[in-house]
């Protein structure tokens, strides 16, 4: 059954991209994608919990919250980059990632790798080690506004560790 | 109507053209590969979306525009992802950062300042 979602996905993707409906067009993409559907089968490719975290209906409202903090401090990161009196002051430091699953506290270490002005440079079970360009920004981090919102999307705590960073 | 389109559309280029310059400027200004990965950052991510929402409001409602939108996603999912193996390199590489790290008394102080 999910394999047979794998493939629709594929063949809808293949024909977005390619924009050619000719008969014999469409049939190369049915061949290829019925050939990566069997590779990703044999290769036990197809990661279901992984899949499971991309369809929860709140992930696109916190993509939408991410945007917002994203464009905030690329504005002052620009500013530190380009005007002369600015002064960085970078630190380490190591936070605590509060999410259940390997999926949730990796979403967390891109999210903060994502926003400008911070880095996740190692990532274990429960904490990340993160370096901030400014002192404003790690206690951004720190204050864990951001943590708090993965958790919310992850949802209630389940057993086992789906997928993994 | 197209005229308001073609603003926006201007806006969002010159906006993003604009980041990448200062990201490519703070990359030469900041002092280690560390601090130099934000100003990467401001480039793989404001400049690129802009420049994509942009390009976006150039194409209207067409199969570019889907392409866009995917381009936009690949950069959302494989940029963090780069950038993290490159200050992991360097970090497993023994480049040390030009900056002290907090100890746990320090950033329990600032998680209580940042707290409401």
């Amino acid at each position: 059954m999910r394999l047979v979602g794998l493939y629709l996905a594929l063949f809808a993707f293949w024909l977005l991209m390619s924009g050619h409906y000719e008969p014999l067009i469409v049939g190369f993409g049915v061949a290829s994608c019925a050939a990566t559907v069997y590779i990703a089968r044999r290769k036990d490719f197809v990661d279901y919990a992984t899949l499971s975290w991309y369809v929860k209906p709140t992930l696109p409202l916190y993509w939408l919250w991410l945007l917002g903090q994203i464009l905030k401090s690329n504005l002052d990161v620009a500013k530190r980059c380009v005007l002369p009196g600015a002064r960085i002051d970078p630190c380490i430091f190591r936070a605590p990632a509060n999410q259940d699953t390997g999926v949730g506290v990796a979403t967390y270490a891109n999210s903060i790798t994502l926003t400008p002005g911070t880095v996740s440079l190692q990532t274990w079970d429960h904490e990340i080690r993160v370096h901030a360009l400014t002192r404003h920004g790690a206690r951004d981090i720190l204050g864990g506004e951001m943590d708090g919102r993965i958790c919310r999307v992850e949802g209630p705590s389940k057993t086992g560790n789906g997928g993994g960073p | 109507m197209t005229l308001a389109v073609d603003i926006a559309s201007w806006l969002c280029l010159v906006a993003g053209a604009l980041f990448c310059l200062s990201g490519g400027i703070g990359m030469i200004r900041f002092p280690d590969v560390y601090a130099r990965s934000h100003a990467a950052g401001v480039i793989d991510t404001g400049g690129a979306y802009l420049i994509l929402a942009g390009l976006a409001l150039q194409a209207g409602f067409s199969l570019v525009t889907v392409k866009l939108v995917l381009i936009g996603l690949l950069l959302f999912f494989t940029s963090p992802t780069a950038t993290h193996a490159l200050v992991k390199a360097a970090l497993a590489g023994g480049l040390e950062p030009l900056c002290r790290e907090l100890g746990a008394d320090e950033t329990a102080e600032m998680a209580d300042e940042a707290a409401p």
